[in-house]
């Protein structure tokens, strides 16, 4: 059964995220996320893998957080905090319990909770051996998307800068 | 130490407040944090299904670790249409991204 520390961190990663999405301040909502994607990080350690929990933080809370919360300075207006919602919201509610509650039957049901822990002792060179032997094609072609996907972000925003000035002479 | 079953119900709950976000948000930011909830579901689910098989294999951690990679890359390009996007509407609702002319 789930020992305390796990209901811990469970309650803080979904109060969060919920949080992240429902708190009128954008802004906070993105230091909600923050928390939430640390609690998942927990979840790694918890998980006796610390070394993907490092860089969870490391990619997640350093890089994604933050670049997200520069945006948001960038763009950030007081109208934002009264859209309406109304239906929309109760659609989405319901959506999210038959989701929510349907897979949860399903996995309740299903043969996962009869399954123990096993012992396992994981080390980082493993997950270097297999990077480097069996997974190396895919991450040379990881680095390539993420050097295109860097390169073509940078490239959108710069473009569009010298659309908008020629924009602005029409 | 919590069983299998207790991370797949956390990730199946997690899995459906992003749902949620992307359905009812239309600010397209708040729909970026829902598609990142969404993801980390994912790969609490690899990392836990990991640990947790009768004979422990650490693929899943690999696989987690690419998977993290790729959503970063996702969400520097998304910040990047979301900037230009601003540019051009002076908003950031997805009601208002109405045509793909610029």
């Amino acid at each position: 059964m789930a020992d305390p520390s796990f209901i811990t961190v469970a309650v803080i990663t979904v109060a969060s995220a919920i949080i992240a999405l429902e708190f009128r301040e954008i802004i906070y909502g993105a230091i909600a996320l923050a928390i939430s994607l640390l609690g998942i990080a927990a979840f790694f350690v918890l998980l006796d893998a610390t070394f993907v929990a490092m860089f969870q933080v490391a990619v997640y809370v350093g890089a994604v957080v933050v670049l997200v919360i520069f945006t948001i300075m960038l763009v950030r207006r007081e109208a934002w905090m009264a859209v309406p919602e109304g239906r929309r919201k109760v659609m989405g509610l319901l959506i999210m319990f038959v989701t929510m509650f349907g897979l949860g039957a399903i996995f309740i049901s299903s043969s996962l909770t009869e399954q123990t822990v096993p012992e396992a002792k994981f080390t980082f060179q493993q997950i270097g051996e297999q990077m480097l032997t069996y997974y190396s094609p895919a991450l040379i072609a990881m680095a390539l998307t993420l050097a295109g996907a860097v390169i073509g972000a940078l490239a959108l925003a710069k473009v569009e800068l010298g659309g908008s000035k020629s924009g602005s002479d029409n | 130490m919590a069983a299998i079953i207790d991370y797949v119900i956390i990730s199946a709950v997690l899995l459906a407040i992003g749902i949620y976000g992307l359905t009812v948000k239309r600010n397209a930011i708040r729909m970026l944090f829902a598609i990142e909830i969404i993801v980390n579901a994912a790969n609490l689910n690899l990392v836990a299904f990991s640990r947790n098989l009768s004979v422990p294999n650490i693929t899943g951690q690999t696989l987690a670790l690419f998977s993290i990679a790729i959503a970063a890359a996702e969400v520097a390009v998304g910040l990047a249409l979301i900037i230009v996007a601003y540019r051009l509407y002076k908003d950031i609702d997805v009601k208002e991204f109405r045509s793909m002319k610029g």
